[in-house]
Order: C-alpha cells, then structure tokens, then sequence
C-alpha cells in the first residue's frame, strides 16, 4: 500500500502546483487592476495578446473563465441565469456563463474584474462577434474588432491586406483608448517572448510522442492556460522551461503519467471541464493514455507563419491561419500528422454542442481518419461547459467499446 | 391573381425554373444568404437562385452534420445529397455563420458541381479597411465568375445587371408600403411566394411580373385591418406561418427576415462606378446579425421599423440552433419592450411546425396587443 502510494506521488507532474500559483497571482493581479491604475482588457482566447503586454495593459480572458466555471462545476447554475435572462441554452455554454457571471458576479472567483476595453478576434468562432457586442453594451466599454476571414482554402491576398492593416488600426485603438503611443522597441521584444513561449509549448506537447508519455492531453488541458493568458510574458516562458525540463526528466527516467500505457489516443475539441477526472481515470483503467489532442497545440500550430524578428507583419497570417479558421479537409490534415508523430491507437471527437466550427465538419474529418490512418475512431457528444448535456452512463458504455475495438486491432 | 399562381408554382419548383433557364442558355448558381452578389452573377450571364430546403427529412446530411445544427443548413445539404440539387451548375457561400461556414467546407468536398466559390465577406462592417476588402472579394468573385463563364463581365453588363435587381427590389418595396399602407391586400403566403419566388425565378421575367402585381394591388380599396405585426429573424419559409398569424388576427406590415426587407432594402446607385455602388450597398445594407456595423444596430433597426409601420408587436421567428439571431434576441426585445412595443419570441425548426401550439400562442399574444 504504502508502496502504491508513494509510486503514485512519483507519477506526479510537481510543476502544477507553480502553476496554479502563477494563475492566482495572475488573477490576483488582475482583480486589483484599478488600485494599480492598470488597464483590463478582455480578449478572445484566440487573440493578438502582444500588443496588449507591450501597452502594459492586463489581458483578462472570458473562456479562460469558462474553463474554470465547468471545472468547478459551476456551470450549470450559471448557464441556466442566462437562459433566464433570454439567452437560448443552444448558445455557447462559455458565452452564457459569461453574460451572466457579468451581472451575477458567480464562479469560482466571484466574476472578472470590469473591462476598459473589449479585444475580439474571431478566429476562433463566429459566436465571439455576438459575446462582445453583448459585453461592450454592458459594460459600456470600447470594442475592438480584429476580424479574420476564415481561408478554406487559402490565406489569400486579399485577406492578407485587410488583416495586416487592422494591426495598425488595433495599435491605434489602443493608443487611443489608453491616451499612451506605442512602443514599438517593446513590442519587438513582447513578439519575441511571445514567439519562444509558443516554441516552448510545442515543444512540451512534442514530450508526449514519448512512448510512455510522460503528460496527458488532461494535464495539457491544465497547463495550457499560461500560453493562453501569459503569452507573450517571461512568466509563460520561465514556467514552460520548466515545464519541460520536467517531462524530458520523466522520460529519462521512464516515469509515465499512466502506469500501464498500453494504447495512445488523440482527443478532439475542447475538454469536458467538468467530466476531466473520470475522462482522464476511466482511459487510465484501460490503459490508455491520451497523448495529445487538436486543442492545446491551436496555440503553437501557426508557428509556421510567424517571423519572431518581424512579428507585427507575420501575424497576420499566424493569427488567420489557426486551426478553426481552416478548411475542414485542412484540419483533417493536420489530425493525420498527429496520429503518426504521437503514434495513435485511437481517435477520441468530442461533438460539442458549444462549439459549432469545431463540431461541424467532425463527421467527416472521422471519415478522412478512419479510412486514411485506419484507425477507430470514437465520438463522444457532450458539451464543454454545461453539464446536462453529458450522460455519464452512455459515455462510459460507449468508450469501453471503443477500447475494446482498439484492444482487438492490436 | 393571375401572377401569383406563377410564383407559387415557382417555389414549389425551383428545379423546374432552373431548367427553363438551361434553354435560355443560363446556368444557375444557388446561393445560401443575403449577401451573395445577384448583380455579379447575373452580369456572368449565370442565373442566382437563393437556396432553401425542401424540408425533406433529414437522412443522408446526418452523417455530416450533428442534430444541433440549424434545420434550414442540414436541410439544404439533405436536398444536395440526395440530388433533389441537380440541377445547379453551381454554388456561392458568402461567408455568414459558422454553420455556413462548415457547411461550405463539407459542400466542396462532397459535391460535385461545376462551380464553386465562396465570397468571404468581411465580418465587420463600419471601418474603411473593411469595406476595401468588401470590394477586393467581390472583385475576386468577379475574376472567379468571368473563368467560369470565360468572358469578361464588363461595365456596362454590370450596370444593367444592376438596373434590373434594382427594378425588382424596388418592386418588392413598394409592395411591401402598400401592403403597410392596407393590410390585406395580399395574404401572407402570397407576399411570401412573391419574395422568395424573386430570389428564385427568371428575373427578366420578375421586371415584368412584379410591377404588374404592385399596380394590380394599388386599386385595391381598404380592407379589413387586423393586429399590425412586424416579423424579425433570419428566414421564414413556413407559409403556414403566416396562415397561423392571420387565423389569429394578425397582420404582417413589415419583417426584418433576410428573406424580406434585409434583403432587398438599399437601392444601388445607377450612375456611380457599378463595382463602388455594389460595394457600398452590400457594406451599407440592414444589417445581418452574423456580421457587425455597430452594437446596437440591430435593436435601433427593429423599433425604427415597429415604429414606421405602426406595429401593434413584433414577432421574433428564430430558427432552433441560430446562433447570431439567439445572440441578438434578448437585447432587441429590451429595446422594444423600453418602447412599449409588445413582441413574442417563437421558436421554429424548419422542418416541422409545431401549428397548434404556435396557434394558440400567436392567439394569445394577439389578446395581449
């Protein structure tokens, strides 16, 4: 037993617990903005962060909010205030829980400090576009619109223009929203940081094609919030070092996050918040470990595009070309490349009644995969945020189904 | 009304229409929201013809759209994969909602007709940047059309392509007064087969048909009037709606559908530069709530409408899973309510209507106005 345990302790990822310091002197931070004359930005989580951390403006991320409303299992409650406010509950679960943790000041920390401004870039969705037009009314507050149209096929000139010049038009917001110029000497160096924390965080996903997998895509889930919110800071840096010092430790010493790692799966759309430990245990009881997933690596996957010595010009096209804002054979693509560089038993879709770009087009990236990579594919329907739309029992019976098939393929 | 048969035989059948302009030597390109470019494609020498869904039930789009999606995006795509499509040489999507968005995407991989293309719009619509790029899609669009039908569409076939929607659309407006003015004067599912017959039929037919029904109706003396009522949402292509609303005691004075007034409203100017005016009139239209010109657009559209027609309510008809109208509803209905203006929500699945429920809760209303 006591064996057991301190085995157990071994399995540990001892970087959480910085981590979870670092978001609560964040939101710390954060909450006392004011007392520090400090601006508050709220902005997408797809957003052009940079430019913010140069105007030394602190970016306040709604969905970052989201993810720990459905963590805590505050979701629910939350969503059901707004659908009494008119809201439909077929809305976005992170938008819902927002708008009425706005007025209600519920959640885990009691709501977000008050915006001075409003940054939306729809990259990631066009529900965004609706979420801050509701926000920028309530709170009265500027509203900055950083549009980029989705290339299906391409990142084309024209899109590549009319994204580049709204660059100068978001500095220009922000010198006038924060009566201050801006820095360009800084912004270079923001980019920069911006550009090796990104780096970084690819490089602690790229751990995982470690066989066993030293993380888990739920522990990714977790330590993504610092390239979210922090991006651009030496703190995400610093921490993301760390971060992998840690797992090339792990893989050095054959430690693996799940004991017996037998099959490797790859996940698909946002987490289940608040299903995360019995998602992560009941794999883990069948030996399987999900290495990586199409979510936490959106924040490195445009790396490609950008140019840390040019950054203000080359993330026009970073910031467009993301993973949602593609074609769906594209995305398709990209899932292929996965399952080969973390070597994939299994496809697990999360269909999720939240996230419309990023469910719809599933179906037939499923089709792509199973007939391309030739490997099972399970899809799980539930939704990021809002409890009532999981069934524990289907879900359960379905993945042991899954790993069944899996087990038999092998 | 002789005209009227036409247009009902029309929408029952765009396959049929689509057809007849095969012999006229005009391919049809279908398209799926207001702000595709009619004028451009008509210019190319192709015939536009908005897209609905038969409301077939839904079979084969299952496999590639979840339950969750809205009626009208499955529907369309049921119509296209089991073939009641075939017709079409082609399709635009302008970019509108991320359901469109993704419903593009699985439409270039899955069909097969000749032409595709899709005009990314820009999602907002009140800075000059955006309008420049409003104006290099459409002139992409345009060398996308001239490729396919391998001629150049010049200036003056643009400009009488122009004449010609402004003919209809003015036409389709001045109903729409008339009909404010005197109620009654068509049933609703006559105006419905009207407006939905124009984004469907032969529109050198249409300059024809159109300006003969709006003088027919002129003479037409005053009628009975009943509860005035003005519809907000995206489509409404229930006929049966209207029946219901006019059973109850109701009657339509003016929408804010993007099969209605969003959609024709904004006259292009003729005599300026044609590629500047289609430009200014698509970046200066009513505007879609899946796009952005300001944040309360919207809410000052739907009582500035109210208010000029003289509705007695409003009646928001939003599709089940439309994101950009579920948005927008709570805010509008704060605007209206803060004017005293009554209004409904009802919420519908294109496929399936529930016609008592929706009775006696149009009945209701019309009790409270």
């Amino acid at each position: 037993m006591n064996d057991k345990l301190v085995e157990k302790e071994k399995q540990k990822i001892t970087s959480a617990k910085k981590m979870r310091d670092i978001m609560t002197t964040y939101y710390i931070d954060a909450m006392s903005a004011k007392e520090n004359n400090k601006l508050v930005a709220w902005i997408t989580s797809g957003g052009p962060v940079e430019p913010l951390i140069a105007m030394d403006i602190i970016p306040v991320y709604p969905e970052n909010h989201g993810a720990m409303i459905g963590s805590s299992k505050m979701g629910e409650d939350l969503c059901m205030k707004a659908e009494d406010m008119g809201y439909s509950n077929d809305l976005c679960s992170y938008a819902r829980t927002d708008i009425s943790c706005a007025i209600v000041k519920g959640g885990p920390i009691g709501g977000l400090p008050e915006p001075d401004m409003l940054i939306c870039c729809n990259n990631i969705c066009g529900t965004v576009l609706k979420w801050y037009e509701i926000q920028a009314r309530f709170f009265n507050v500027p509203l900055f619109i950083f549009d980029t149209p989705v290339c299906h096929t391409e990142f084309s000139p024209e899109i590549a223009k009319y994204v580049r010049t709204q660059i100068d038009e978001y500095i220009a917001f922000l010198e006038k929203v924060t009566k201050k110029s801006f820095d360009h000497d800084k912004m270079a160096e923001v980019g920069k940081i911006s550009y090796q924390g990104q780096l970084l965080w690819q490089k602690v996903l790229n751990t995982t094609a470690n066989r066993p997998s030293p993380m888990t895509a739920f522990d990714a889930f977790f330590f993504l919030a610092l390239i979210v919110t922090l991006r651009g800071t030496m703190i995400a840096v610093d921490f993301y070092k760390e971060l992998l010092l840690e797992m090339k430790e792990r893989i050095k010493n054959g430690i693996s996050i799940v004991p017996n790692e037998k099959y490797r799966l790859l996940w698909d759309n946002l987490p289940i918040w608040y299903q995360l430990k019995w998602l992560s245990s009941k794999f883990s009881d069948h030996d399987a470990c999900l290495v990586a997933d199409t979510y936490t690596s959106a924040w490195c996957s445009s790396l490609k595009y950008i140019d840390e010595n040019d950054f203000l010009n080359s993330i026009a096209e970073g910031y467009t070309r993301i993973y949602l804002n593609i074609g769906v054979d594209q995305m398709a693509d990209q899932v292929i490349e996965m399952i080969k560089f973390y070597n994939i038993d299994g496809f697990v879709m999360h269909s999720n009644r939240s996230c419309k770009p990023y469910s719809f087009g599933q179906l037939d990236i499923k089709r792509i995969v199973e007939s391309k990579a030739n490997i099972p594919v399970l899809m799980i329907e539930a939704d990021m945020t809002d409890p009532r739309a999981f069934s524990q029992s289907q879900v359960e019976t379905r993945i042991d189904a899954f790993m069944e098939i899996i087990n038999q393929g092998k | 009304m002789q005209e009227l048969k036409i247009f009902h035989e029309a929408i029952q059948n765009p396959g049929s229409v689509a057809l007849k302009m095969k012999e006229k030597k005009r391919k049809t390109i279908g398209y799926l929201c207001s702000y595709a470019p009619e004028e451009l494609i008509y210019a190319a020498g192709f015939h536009p013809m908005r897209l609905f869904s038969s409301k077939a039930e839904i079979n084969l789009a299952e496999s590639h759209l979840q339950a969750y999606c809205c009626s009208l995006v499955r529907g369309i795509l049921e119509d296209s994969l089991s073939g009641k499509l075939d017709y079409l040489d082609g399709t635009v999507f302008p970019h509108t909602c991320d359901s469109i968005q993704r419903l593009s995407d699985i439409w270039r991989i899955k069909t097969k007709y000749e032409f595709f293309a899709d005009v990314i719009m820009p999602a907002k619509l009140n800075t000059q940047s955006a309008k420049n790029y409003m104006r290099d899609v459409l002139i992409k669009f345009t060398t996308d059309l001239e490729k396919a039908c391998g001629e150049k569409i010049t200036r003056s076939a643009l400009k009488k392509s122009i004449a010609k929607f402004n003919l209809i659309k003015t036409n389709l407006k001045k109903l729409y007064e008339l009909r404010s003015q005197n109620p009654g004067i068509l049933k609703g599912a006559d105006i419905h087969a009207i407006v939905k017959g124009s984004m469907i039929m032969d529109r050198d037919q249409l300059v024809e048909l159109l300006p003969a029904i709006v003088s027919k109706v002129s003479d037409v003396s005053a009628l009975d009037q009943g509860k005035r009522l003005v519809l907000s949402g995206s489509i409404c292509d229930s006929p049966d709606i209207y029946d219901i609303i006019e059973q109850a005691g109701g009657v339509v004075v003016g929408d804010d559908l993007c099969t209605g007034q969003r959609w024709f409203d904004g006259k292009i100017p003729e005599n300026e530069e044609p590629m500047e005016a289609l430009t200014t009139r698509y970046f200066e239209r009513i505007v879609c709530p899946a796009k952005h010109s300001s944040t309360i657009a919207r809410g000052e559209n739907i009582v500035k409408l109210a208010k000029q027609t003289e509705a007695d309510g409003v009646i928001f008809i939003i599709l089940k899973f439309c994101d950009p109208h579920g948005f927008d509803y709570p805010y509008m209905k704060e605007f209206l309510d803060k004017e005293g203006i009554k209004n409904i929500l009802i919420e519908i699945d294109d496929h399936s209507l529930n016609s008592g429920q929706l009775s006696t809760r149009l009945e209701t209303f019309m009790h409270m106005i």
